[in-house]
């Protein structure tokens, strides 16, 4: 019989996590439940007498300056309600695992394989106001998640008849099955039979591709391999979900790859392109990296699972960003915590493996202040943004890794799949053990290794389920956890083995599992096989095609040579991190996997990595009519520029920043956050990686979904010109520069249930179309990037689609971080300039939302040219130091940006807007508010001002005014004021709505 | 002239190893080793060959029992390989042969879990202080102004007066078993850094200058000796004034605050 260790706090009033509980309670339901006790609860599956209980109580889990404890009976008491939270089977369960590890060493037992811990939390309600059911109404929505946890409510009068002894949460897993094999008889199988066979195992192949791994199994000539092989004719549920992992759109990028028709109905033209990735993608990176010739900063692109560009001559820049939205969807915290620790392994797993040098996080949701009804299955906007907060905090924080730079969007179409954007980057050793860091070279009879944590159920169909819209029947299976600190034994151990040339390559396990990892590293080799007994499971009873895919986290696939096998796996061992040798690579051609030695798959590998036929698609573009502005220049235009400071776009992001370390590693340069009171709003990150030298990287982003909703190809051309902006603002060198394109759409595939897919696919096309366009005019070579299809919700006629949205992340360096500038003003009497070129299109900007007349005139797009030009001239002119503060022009133009640089500098400011160089006149409100991209706000102390005018010569440049020691910031129009407002109140605005 | 050879702690969730070991360099340390905590524990490396052990920040075991607690669990119990003794009693060989010894944020959590500090009486296995959830109930990074007891033994402050560094913790609240405990670090000055609003200030207690609701403002304590010392806020994360978040806007000096605390130790170990 387990036993139960309750901790808590000795006194009541130190209950900080219950006092925040409450008013969150109160916020999100309007209950109001009194005073809430909490309690952590350690459920242990060992027999133990009172002494020794007593002793890992007290040793090992009680602080005894501020905790008491309770061995096997509810503490508290007689509240009137007690709520227990704990986690289902299977789910993983860190806290528990860590504490089996503590009792283990307290009690000196050999290892701690040999029993279970599991925790729970306790909540105590002293309220006579409060219902049972309000009780459960709160575990429900706010203390547990039913695709993870679950709870339980004891009455007072419940308590008291138990005598407070209540059972331990023990949620083992016991599969009572053996593991078994099944084949499949796809040849007698009807069309229908098929489709079903797909939907059922959630394979998510349609039916042109079970009809060819049909076909392909009914090849006479693989039939008798086969037979000759030893193994069934017929298809395997091993081979049918390892093909399924392998061909689905998270993996294998279909609709980029797909053969599509496009139409263009107002020019009547339609051109054919054959696949997305290369007409557009990796084209604009050969056409880039050509240009540059000798300046080509590309090392290793598209082809690893991060793209690694040229650093200096130590290190090498290896970045990837991920997304993670429908397990997000499902489980904020879950997924959002998975999303940053399984894209920390894509870094790790590139070439020869790379340290991990920063994060980034951009995150879409729904506004957190959204009331009406909520379909079937979606959690508020305010729990999704909560949860994702607080995975990414724990998943970077825990990892070591800081946070350096993100943002945050609202829109309402983000209301049924929230988006996660998780990026990490890393260095990589130009040389690692006399061989290049990024080489990727495997040997036959190189080990296949697996290192990390173990496998379960979760995260089972994680890529096939995230190829395919939220619907009622979504396996939870395919929500996992991650584990960050065995993630952080793993890559500290890792690297170790890296430096001592222990092993050779290795790649993550994410996406499909095994299956994928080993599969594509079967592809370099020509063959592998497994034996997937010898994996090391988290219970007993799993399937071979469950091993074989399941997505449990903090795995890495590593490949050891023979020679140094016994070294690597001595090291693991003594790091406390499991290692195991799962089979070797082979040049058979084949992904021979067993079960306990026998034949249990048999896929040739070219089948799996070629034989899925092209997608053809066809995609339509409409032109939207446009209208032009109905509505008059408002009379306060001050009170528009507070409502748009305070807006969920523009409005500071301080309560998600100040809960990311984003300093930790020492290197911080240009933090999220800065100015006199530290709460202006940068426009990127800097970092040193190498604390020996002032070289430094810079990071950006641009993300301006509101814009598809007339063209996608002005969205993407503006996320683009908004992250090199962002780039340039803080010193980055555009000379050194590379992107990463992070494709979410709704499903843009036609069909009965989605009858707009064609326009959906031209909108996809349009943005692909910009990145080219603008990225080789830029000179910006693509290093890796993602696509994430199927970013809808459909229950019965209800359909919530995603915006079309591109994330456009930019990473590069500063050869000399002294000459990083930020955008805070920095002293009285330096000139304010604007420079770059201002238009009148409008359309879907903050201003115009506001008005509630987004869709009104053109939306905007960059002056490529002008903004080219004016970037190469700001960068000389900030290593000649010649610019004191520098911010880009974006969500809320330019008295936003005058703001922000005022208020963030503590300083007042008088300008004049009439000076701003425009295409063609404009209204006053246009000025001041247009987001036309490719535009900078600067200061330039006053000795400077014929140096820099002569310098910014032949590019649309004007002097506005000049930062002034006061408090109040001025905005003329030639002689008119037409504001002037305190900073400090335009400060309040800025900071006050998401002020959690 | 004593060599200075220094040890930080690494792995297992420590994750600010490589700032600390460049701060110790660049205070002038003879030898500075980054070892891994298992391979203490498996013996291969003895805290005995070093005058100053270095906890570093992170989060030990990814203070899955409360900050570091699982941490001192292992080095409580746990023998290390093939003997009978444990990584504690190591470390108190170390403190009885004179040794230097710096807790940094999930260091210091460690070290008042182990009871090394307050250490009263030269017992260095009871915990009478804990550091456990800010007030404001999350984790938080940000900048913090702190003020130096300049009547306390503590070697690594010696004249300083007021330095700014960045907290960044979700447990920093520091708080003792009873007032006496509370006197009596206070009388022995062993109360070394305190948060204050700003330069020439008392200790406050008021949100965001005091970042967890410390008892107080107490940011960091030392042993009466002043060879044991830890403290919540991160000195390897200000080496240079271009980690001063406003260093941008501010006339600093090239060397950041954080470095004088390990230039401090290194010189005392040199000088004695």
């Amino acid at each position: 019989m387990p036993h139960r260790i309750e901790i808590f706090l000795k006194k009541p009033e130190m209950d900080v996590y219950g006092e925040k509980l409450k008013k969150r309670i109160r916020r999100d339901t309007g209950i109001d439940t009194g005073r809430i006790l909490t309690s952590d609860i350690y459920n242990i599956g060992l027999e133990l007498d009172t002494e020794k209980l007593n002793f890992v109580a007290r040793e090992v889990f009680l602080d005894k300056v501020i905790n008491d404890y309770s061995i096997d009976k509810v503490a508290f008491g007689e509240p009137v309600f007690y709520l227990e939270v704990g986690l289902l089977p299977g789910v993983t369960d860190d806290v528990g695992r860590t504490a089996e590890e503590s009792v283990a060493i307290a009690l000196g037992l050999d290892g701690s394989d040999r029993f279970k811990v599991f925790y729970s939390r306790g909540f105590a309600f002293y309220s006579d106001r409060i219902s049972k059911e309000q009780v459960e109404r709160i575990a429900r929505d706010i203390l547990s998640n039913e695709l993870i946890q679950g709870f339980r409510v004891f009455s007072r009068d419940e308590l008291r008849k138990a005598g407070g002894r209540i059972p331990p949460w023990f949620p083992q897993v016991r599969l009572s099955r053996s593991p078994e094999v099944k084949n499949f008889s796809l040849s007698s199988m009807s069309d229908e039979e098929l489709l079903n066979l797909s939907r059922e195992r959630t394979l998510v192949l349609n039916l042109i591709e079970m009809k060819t791994i049909r076909d392909h199994f009914n090849d006479p000539e693989v039939r008798r391999i086969r037979r000759e092989s030893g193994i069934s004719e017929e298809i395997t549920d091993v081979e049918l979900e390892c093909i399924a992992q392998t061909w689905s759109e998270h993996c294998k990028h279909k609709i980029f790859n797909a053969l599509i028709e496009y139409k263009d109905t107002e020019t009547g033209k339609t051109e054919k392109i054959d696949s997305l990735f290369r007409s557009f993608i990796r084209k604009t990176t050969e056409e880039v990296r050509a240009e540059k010739g000798a300046k080509d900063i590309c090392v290793s692109v598209f082809s690893d699972n991060a793209g690694v560009i040229r650093f200096n001559e130590k290190f090498n820049l290896v970045f990837k960003v991920e997304t993670h939205n429908s397990p997000s969807a499902l489980d904020p915290y879950g997924g959002a915590l998975t999303g940053i620790v399984g894209v920390n392994r894509d870094p790790l797993g590139t070439g020869k493996g790379s340290k991990l040098i920063f994060n980034t996080d951009v995150f879409c949701f729904a506004s957190p202040f959204y009331s009406k009804p909520l379909p079937p299955r979606i959690l508020h906007p305010l729990r999704i943004l909560e949860g994702v907060r607080e995975g990414v905090e724990h998943g970077g924080n825990k990892s070591g890794i800081p946070t350096i730079n993100g943002s945050v969007v609202f829109d309402d179409s983000y209301l049924g799949k929230p988006l996660v954007f998780c990026g990490t980057a890393g260095i990589l050793p130009v040389q690692v053990c006399k061989e290049p860091g990024e080489s990727k070279e495997i040997r036959e009879n190189d080990l296949i290794v697996m290192v990390g944590g173990r496998i379960g159920a979760d995260g089972i169909h994680g890529a096939t389920f995230s190829s395919e819209e939220l619907h009622s029947g979504s396996p939870s299976t395919a929500v996992q956890i991650g584990d960050p600190i065995t993630q952080k034994r793993m890559s500290d151990f890792l690297l170790m083995a890296r430096d001592l040339c222990l092993y050779r390559t290795l790649t993550d396990n994410g996406a499909g599992g095994l299956s994928s990892s080993v599969g594509e590293l079967a592809g370099i080799c020509g063959g592998a096989e497994i034996d997937l007994v010898k994996a090391p499971l988290k219970y007993h009873g799993l399937n071979p095609f469950e091993i074989l895919i399941s997505e449990s986290q903090e795995r890495m696939t590593v490949v050891v040579p023979p020679d140094t096998i016994d070294e690597f796996l001595g090291l693991s061992k003594k790091f406390n991190v499991e290692s195991t040798v799962l089979g070797r690579f082979t040049k058979s051609g084949y992904f021979d996997i067993r079960y306990d030695g026998k034949r249990v798959g048999f896929i040739n590998l070219d089948f799996l990595h070629n034989g899925n036929r092209q997608m053809q698609l066809k995609a339509e573009w409409k032109t939207q009519s446009i209208r032009s502005c109905s509505f008059d220049k408002p009379a306060n235009l001050s009170d528009i520029l507070h409502r748009l400071l305070s807006s969920l776009n523009i409005c500071s992001k301080h309560y998600f920043v100040r809960q990311y370390d984003h300093e930790v590693q020492g290197g911080s340069v240009l933090k999220p956050l800065v100015g006199k009171d530290n709460n202006g709003p940068s426009d990127a990150g800097i970092i040193r990686p190498d604390l020996t030298s002032f070289e430094g990287v810079v990071v950006s982003h641009g993300i301006l979904p509101r814009y598809s909703n007339q063209d996608a190809y002005a969205m993407a051309a503006c996320a683009i010109d908004e992250a090199v902006r962002n780039y340039i603002a803080a010193g980055g060198d555009p000379e050194h520069m590379a992107g990463l394109d992070n494709f979410c759409w709704p499903d843009p595939v036609e069909s009965p249930k989605n009858p707009d897919g064609k326009y959906k696919l031209a909108q996809l096309v349009r943005a692909n179309k910009a990145v080219y366009d603008v990225c080789t005019y830029y000179g910006i070579p693509l290093i890796s990037g993602k696509d994430s299809m199927k970013n809808d919700y459909i229950w019965e006629q209800v359909r919530i689609s995603v915006l079309p949205t591109l994330l456009f992340s930019v990473i590069g360096k500063i050869e000399d971080v002294r000459n990083a500038v930020s955008m805070d003003f920095k002293k009285a009497g330096d000139l304010i300039y604007i420079a770059g070129l201002t238009d009148p299109r409008m359309a879907y900007s903050e201003y115009f939302y506001l008005m509630g007349k987004e869709s009104e005139t053109e939306v905007p797009r960059p002056h490529k040219e002008i903004n080219r030009e004016i970037f190469y001239r700001l960068h000389n002119l900030m290593k000649m130091r010649l610019i004191w503060s520098c911010h880009d022009v974006s969500d809320g133009g330019l008295a936003v940006a005058l703001a922000e640089s005022a208020f963030a500098g503590g300083f007042g400011a008088e300008t004049d807007i009439g000076k701003v160089p425009l295409t063609s006149p404009m209204r006053e409100d246009f000025i001041l508010f247009s987001e036309t991209p490719g535009r900078f706000i600067l200061t330039v102390d006053e000795k400077d001002k014929e140096q820099f005018e002569s310098l910014m010569k032949g590019v649309p440049f004007a002097l506005l005014g000049n930062v002034r020691d006061s408090a109040n910031l001025v905005v003329k129009n030639g002689d008119r004021v037409l504001f002037s407002e305190s900073i400090g109140s335009l400060m309040e605005s800025f900071l006050k709505t998401l002020d959690f | 002239m004593e060599k200075v050879n220094a040890i930080v702690v690494s792995g297992n969730g420590i994750n600010c190893e490589m700032e600390m070991a460049h701060a110790l360099r660049l205070a002038g340390a003879d030898r500075v080793d980054i070892v891994n905590i298992f391979s203490l524990l498996d013996g291969d490396v003895d805290v005995l060959d070093y005058n100053f052990i270095n906890f570093a920040g992170g989060f030990l075991d990814g203070d899955n029992l409360g900050s570091a607690r699982a941490g001192a669990v292992r080095i409580r119990f746990a023998k290390i390989r093939k003997t009978e003794e444990r990584l504690l009693d190591r470390i108190i060989s170390f403190i009885d042969r004179g040794g230097l010894i710096l807790g940094v944020c999930n260091g210091f959590q460690l070290l008042v879990k182990l009871g090394l500090l307050p250490g009263f009486d030269n017992n260095y296995t009871e915990q009478r202080v804990t550091l456990t959830f800010n007030s404001s109930g999350r984790f938080e990074d940000r900048w913090v102004t702190l003020r130096a007891n300049k009547k306390s033994d503590c070697v690594f402050t010696r004249g300083i007066d007021t330095i700014y560094l960045p907290v960044r913790h979700g447990e920093g609240r520091f708080l003792t078993d009873n007032d006496d405990t509370l006197k009596r670090l206070e009388k022995d000055n062993q109360i070394v850094l305190q948060y204050v609003r700003q330069k020439g200030e008392e200790f406050t207690a008021e949100y965001p200058y005091n970042p967890n609701g410390s008892v107080l403002g107490i940011a960091g304590i030392c042993s009466k000796d002043g060879r044991i010392f830890g403290l919540m806020p991160h000195p390897e994360a200000f080496l240079h004034r271009t980690n001063h978040p406003r260093w941008f806007r501010e006339e600093l000096p090239e060397e950041g605050d954080g470095l004088r605390l390990f230039v401090n130790a290194v010189t005392y170990l040199k000088n004695r």
